[in-house]
C-alpha cells in the first residue's frame, strides 16, 4: 500500500521515461520535441507534488484560520511557474528550428536529413 | 562608481541584460556591434573590478532586493567566481572586437541586431550561473545561457547548423532537466536552494539515498552540458557549423561554466556530506576523463575540417580539466581550474585564426588551404603560436597547467605515473594534429592560384592580443595561479 500512496512519484518517473523514450528513440523532430515537452512536464509534476503538504491550505493569511492551522509549501510552484516559462521557449525554439530544418531540407525526419548530408 | 561598488555582482548580470532589449532597437548592423562590443567591455570592466575585490578580501555576498538568505536570493563571488568571470568577459569582448567583418560574411545585415541581442543574453546568463549562490537560479541562467547559445549558433551559414543546433537543444534541454531533478530531491529532503544553506541542512538529513540520487542526476546532466566524454554528442557539429567568432566566444567559455557548477555543487553539497563520495567521484570521472583525453586526440589527429579538428581538441581538453578534478586533491584541483583558463586562452588564440583563415577560405579544410601561410604569413604565424601553448610548451600559458596538472597526478599515488603517461602521450597528439595543418599551410603547393589576402586588420590584431596573452600569462602566471589555488582552498575547504 506504500508504493500506491507515493502514486504522484510513479506518475512522475513513468511520464519522466515516457518523454525520453520517445527523444532516444522516435525519428520524426516533432515526435521528438513532444517527448522532450513530456520529459520536462515530468519535472513540473515532481515539484508540485512535493509542496502539498497534508491537510494544509492555500498559503494565504487569513485572521479567519486558527492557529494550528497547515499551509502547503508555495514555493515549489512559483518555481515551477518558471521552470514551464523555460520549457515553453525551449520548446518554441526547437519548432522555429524544425520550420527551418523543413525549408532547407524538405523533410524532418532525422534518418532522412542524415542521408542528405551523407550525400 | 563607489556608490555602485557594493552592486557589482547584480550589474555584472543586468548590464549585458537589460542592454540586449536595446540593442534590439538600434536595427542598424554598424551601432548594434557598437553597443555590444561596449557592453561587453563594460561587462569585462565589472569582472575586472570584482577581481581586484575578491583579491582583496576573498568573497562578497550580495543580499538580491535587501532578502536576507536563505530567504531571499543571494550572490556569492568569491576567486573561482571571479577566474571564470574573467574568462567569460574576456572572451566576448575579444571575439566581438573582431568580429565585424567575420560577422559580415555569416549574417546578413538586418538579422545582425537579433544576433547581438542573442549574444548579450548568453554573455548576461554565463555571468548569471557565475555570480548567483541559488540552485534554482543557477538553473534559469543555465537555460538563459543555453537558449541563446541556440540562436547565436544557429546563425552559422552552412545548413547543417540546424541539425546540429537541434541536437545541441535536445542534449542540453536534457542537462539541464536531470539538474533541475536533482536539485528538486534536494529540496524535498532540505527545504532550501541556497548552496550554503543546503550544505548545513543536508547534515540533518536522516536518509541519505535521495541525496545520493540528486548527486547522480546533477552529475550526469551537468556533465552532458559540459560535453564530457561520452556525453559530447553535440558539440562537434555545434562547434564546427557556427558562425566563426561564436565559436571563439563559446569554445572558451560555454562547457567550462558547466563545469564550474558541478565542481561547485559537488565540493560543497555532496562531497561534505555523501560518505565516500570523493572516491565516487574519482571513479567516476577519472576513467571518462582518461578516455576523452585519448579519444579525442585520435579523432583530432584524422580529423580534415580545422574547426571540428578543434573541436575534438576541445573535448580532449575537458578531460585534462575533470583529470585534475577527480583527483580530489588540493594540486589536482588547483591544477584542473587553472587550466579551465589557460585552455580559454589558447582555444579562443586557435579560432580567432581560424576566423581570419575564414575571410579568405569559404571552408575550412585541410585541403583547402595548402600552402596559404605565404599569402597569410600573420594569420597563420598567430595560428603556430597559439598551438604551442595549446601543446604546452614551455614558456606559454598551456605549459603552466600542464606542469601543474601532471606533478598533481604524478603526487596521486601508485597510479600517478601512469596518468603522467597519459598526458604525455596526448600532448604529442596534440603535436601532431596542430603539425598536419602547419605542414600543409607552410610546406604543400598552393591548390589553385587565385590570390587570397590576409585577413582584416582589426581581427587580426584581436587575435595577436590573444596570443600575446598565451605568452604573457605563460611567463607570469601569477594572477590565475593565485586565483585558482584560492578558489582550490575554498572548494576544499569544504571537505570533511
Amino acid at each position: 500500500m506504500a508504493l500506491l500512496e507515493l502514486y504522484h512519484y510513479w506518475v512522475f518517473a513513468v511520464l519522466l521515461m515516457i518523454g525520453f523514450y520517445a527523444v532516444i528513440a522516435k525519428l520524426n523532430l516533432i515526435k521528438k520535441l513532444i517527448g522532450l515537452s513530456l520529459f520536462q512536464a515530468a519535472v513540473f509534476l515532481l515539484y508540485i507534488s512535493m509542496g502539498k503538504v497534508s491537510g494544509g491550505t492555500a498559503p494565504v493569511f487569513s485572521e479567519m484560520l486558527p492557529d494550528d492551522q497547515l499551509f502547503s509549501n508555495p514555493l515549489p510552484q512559483v518555481l515551477i511557474l518558471t521552470a514551464i516559462v523555460v520549457g515553453i521557449s525551449t520548446v518554441a525554439l526547437g519548432l522555429g528550428m524544425i520550420v527551418r530544418i523543413k525549408e532547407e531540407y524538405g523533410t524532418i525526419e532525422e534518418n532522412e536529413i542524415q542521408e542528405i548530408d551523407r550525400r | 562608481m563607489s556608490a555602485l561598488q557594493p552592486h557589482l555582482p547584480a550589474l555584472q548580470v543586468i548590464v549585458p541584460m537589460l542592454s540586449a532589449p536595446l540593442v534590439l532597437l538600434l536595427r542598424d548592423r554598424g551601432l548594434s556591434w557598437a553597443a555590444t562590443t561596449l557592453v561587453s567591455l563594460c561587462s569585462f570592466a565589472l569582472a575586472v573590478a570584482l577581481c581586484l575585490e575578491v583579491l582583496a578580501d576573498h568573497r562578497i555576498l550580495y543580499e538580491m532586493g535587501s532578502w536576507p538568505a536563505p530567504w531571499g536570493i543571494e550572490l556569492g563571488v568569491d576567486a573561482f567566481s571571479v577566474l571564470l568571470l574573467l574568462v567569460v568577459n574576456g572572451a566576448s569582448s575579444l571575439a566581438l572586437l573582431g568580429a565585424m567583418g567575420s560577422i559580415d560574411r555569416d549574417i546578413e545585415g538586418e538579422r545582425q541586431p537579433l544576433f547581438y541581442a542573442a549574444w548579450l543574453l548568453a554573455l548576461a546568463g554565463l555571468n548569471g550561473i557565475l555570480v548567483t549562490a541559488d540552485a534554482f537560479n543557477i538553473f534559469v541562467f543555465m537555460e538563459i545561457s543555453a537558449l541563446a547559445s541556440y540562436v547565436i549558433v544557429s546563425a552559422g551559414p552552412n545548413r547543417r547548423v540546424l541539425p546540429a543546433v537541434f541536437k545541441y537543444l535536445i542534449m542540453g534541454t536534457i542537462g539541464a532537466t536531470f539538474y533541475l531533478i536533482g536539485v528538486g530531491l534536494i529540496y524535498l529532503m532540505t527545504g532550501t536552494l541556497n548552496l550554503a544553506d543546503m550544505e548545513l541542512r543536508i547534515h540533518e538529513v536522516a536518509d541519505q539515498k535521495p541525496i545520493l540520487v540528486a548527486a547522480g542526476f546533477i552529475t550526469i546532466g551537468l556533465a552532458l552540458k559540459a560535453a564530457v566524454f561520452p556525453l559530447h554528442g553535440w558539440l562537434p557539429n555545434a562547434y564546427t557549423y557556427a558562425p566563426n567568432m561564436v565559436t571563439v566566444f563559446l569554445a572558451a567559455c560555454a562547457t567550462k561554466v558547466s563545469l564550474y557548477i558541478l565542481l561547485r555543487f559537488d565540493f560543497f553539497v555532496f562531497q561534505p556530506n555523501l560518505a565516500g563520495h570523493d572516491i565516487q567521484f574519482a571513479y567516476f570521472l577519472m576513467p571518462l576523463s582518461l578516455l576523452a583525453i585519448l579519444v579525442a586526440s585520435t579523432v583530432a589527429m584524422f580529423e580534415p575540417n580545422l574547426k571540428r579538428l578543434l573541436a575534438w581538441s576541445s573535448i580532449a581538453q575537458i578531460g585534462y580539466i575533470t583529470l585534475g578534478a577527480s583527483l580530489v586533491s588540493l594540486a589536482g584541483i588547483t591544477a584542473s581550474l587553472l587550466h579551465m583558463f589557460n585552455h580559454a586562452l589558447a582555444k579562443s588564440a586557435l579560432f580567432l585564426a581560424l576566423a581570419c583563415l575564414g575571410m579568405s577560405v569559404r571552408r575550412l579544410r585541410l585541403e583547402n588551404i595548402g600552402g596559404i601561410a605565404r599569402q597569410m604569413p600573420w594569420t597563420m604565424a598567430a595560428f603556430v603560436l597559439a598551438g604551442l601553448s595549446l601543446i604546452g610548451v614551455p614558456g606559454t600559458a598551456g605549459f603552466i597547467s600542464k606542469w601543474y596538472l601532471i606533478s598533481a597526478a604524478y603526487e596521486s599515488g601508485p597510479w600517478g605515473i601512469a596518468l603522467v603517461g597519459v598526458i604525455i602521450i596526448s600532448s604529442l597528439m596534440a603535436v601532431v594534429y596542430i603539425w598536419r595543418v602547419v605542414e600543409v599551410a607552410y610546406f604543400s603547393k598552393p591548390a589553385d592560384t587565385v590570390e587570397i589576402a590576409e585577413a582584416p586588420l582589426p581581427l587580426l590584431l584581436v587575435t595577436w592580443i590573444a596570443v600575446a596573452l598565451n605568452f604573457y600569462f605563460g611567463l607570469a602566471a601569477s594572477l590565475p595561479l593565485d586565483l585558482s589555488r584560492t578558489a582550490a582552498l575554498i572548494l576544499m575547504g569544504h571537505m570533511p
